[in-house]
């Protein structure tokens, strides 16, 4: 209990209803010691700013494997912005197509990960990057 | 201008950060809230316990919209609590999922919390986080425990009023005349009212109800509450006025069916606390039950600070080897502990 828990929020922004990849990352990070706020499907980017604040949350998991990740990303990342939350990593999973990945980081988006990553890696990236924003 | 004061004046994000310093125990948490103490003691404190999926994040969710209906329109902030997992140290809150009504409505302030090991029911933070949200003008706070079994009852220790969430086809009326959760209850809920069976509960919580308070109601008159704490000085209460006789309600938490009474009662209930002088007693018993606990744990910390690693290492040793036995290995512990400061402040 000497380390900080780390805080995540885990949501699915948009229209999509499939949240077996958003459920699947959630019970492995909490396998991996972590906090995780899960706020189902459905999602506005108000929604998830909001749940993020209320809950001071060290990181964001998105889900979205609808396509519209181009149209959602930028409002989420604008509102989080909007609400002083600028130091909150937003880690991005789902179909997200190669030409795509770069706009995202561009976004603001800490890292994306496509179908098969292995969740011990994201669980690691996410370690790694609180530590760093700590140490800032 | 400083966290505390950024807390009183309304800022939802130092609210958000203040309440992550006082639920980790940090230094500067503990500073804001021995600044925000004095603000404290106005708030409603309701807490909300009941078996795992009996729809208690439902019921507050309709509780919470309920209560934003009222004339005054009222501040709600709500404490949602799920286990910690006793392997990993982590967990999954995923008590918002069932919150999507309130979101959006800035009177409405929604945390979740693990339970970081504290079996009760709550976490050991719970108590302190409420204190953030009283000091910051919420009118009511909604205290969600962990899916309860039989005995995770620390949440009568916090609330002011408490909602025992029962549902259909959960056991006969043996189960209902158990000392434990159901005891605990100042207003009883039976959830999910359309399934079979409902009225059957409704007629078992009601018959318990019946049994438990008539003898009271007719001799001595006296409050659990009041018996639980003899050394408090207790107003001078009216008999007849202090009695409250738990209600038993039906509810659809989901269609919202059964909660405008469900918040008459709370109503009502809030009324009789304050008119019968059980507000303040009630207060009281809280605030000693903390630092009573707090004191548990400074000592249990302070124990372990002082004593020596080796003679741990060495009586646990004796415990393995079946030498000693684990009430004597207290003895010896303690009693190292004791002379140690003995000789330290004699010198």
């Amino acid at each position: 209990m000497t380390e900080k828990q780390i805080r995540v929020l885990i949501a699915k922004p948009g229209l999509d209803g499939h949240d077996r990849g958003a459920k699947v990352i959630a019970r492995a990070l909490r396998d991996d010691g972590m906090e995780v706020i899960y706020t189902g499907l459905r999602q506005t980017p108000e929604m998830i700013s909001e749940a993020a604040l209320q809950e001071d949350v060290d990181v964001i998991g998105l889900s979205i494997l609808s396509g519209a990740h181009n149209a959602l990303i930028p409002q989420i990342m604008q509102k989080l912005k909007e609400n002083g939350q600028e130091n909150v990593l937003v880690f991005l999973g789902g179909i997200i197509p190669e030409d795509d990945i770069q706009g995202m980081l561009d976004a603001g988006i800490y890292k994306v990960y496509g179908p098969g990553t292995d969740t011990r890696q994201v669980s690691r990236d996410i370690r790694e990057a609180v530590s760093l924003k700590q140490a800032e | 201008m400083s966290l505390s004061e950024s807390v009183r004046e309304g800022s939802r994000i130092a609210l958000s950060r203040v309440l992550s310093q006082v639920e980790n125990s940090t230094p500067a948490g503990k500073q804001v809230l021995d600044e925000l103490f004095p603000y404290t003691g106005k708030a409603h404190k309701i807490g909300i316990t009941g078996p795992p999926g009996s729809g208690k994040s439902t019921l507050v969710n309709a509780l919470a919209r309920q209560l934003r209906t009222l004339e005054n329109q009222p501040r709600v902030a709500i404490i949602a609590v799920d286990p910690t997992s006793p392997f990993s140290g982590g967990a999954i809150l995923g008590d918002r999922v069932r919150m999507l009504d309130l979101q959006g409505d800035p009177g409405i302030f929604i945390r979740s919390m693990a339970s970081r090991g504290a079996l009760g029911g709550l976490a050991t933070q719970t108590e302190a986080l409420s204190q953030v949200f009283d000091a910051a003008g919420y009118d009511f706070i909604l205290i969600e425990t962990v899916g309860a079994g039989q005995s995770e009852v620390d949440i009568v220790n916090l609330a002011h009023t408490t909602i025992v969430v029962d549902v259909p086809g959960l056991g006969d009326d043996i189960q209902s005349i158990k000392a434990g959760i159901l005891e605990i209850a100042d207003i009883l809920v039976v959830n999910k009212a359309d399934r079979p069976g409902a009225d059957q509960s409704l007629r078992y919580l009601k018959s318990m109800i019946e049994m438990g308070y008539r003898p009271l109601a007719s001799s001595a008159g006296k409050h659990r509450l009041a018996e639980a704490m003899p050394n408090l000085n207790m107003p001078e209460l009216d008999e007849q006025l202090s009695l409250w006789i738990p209600p038993v309600l039906k509810t659809i938490a989901r269609d919202s069916e059964g909660i405008e009474s469900l918040v008459g009662e709370v109503l009502k209930h809030q009324k009789f606390l304050k008119e019968t002088g059980r507000w303040q007693l009630k207060e009281a018993w809280t605030l000693r039950e903390i630092v009573r606990k707090r004191i548990e744990g400074s000592l249990v910390l302070d124990f372990f600070q002082q004593l020596p690693v080796a003679l741990l290492d060495k009586t646990m040793d004796d415990v393995i080897n079946r030498k000693v036995s684990p009430a004597s290995a207290v003895e010896i512990l303690l009693t190292y502990n004791r002379n140690r400061n003995q000789t330290h402040y004699s010198e």
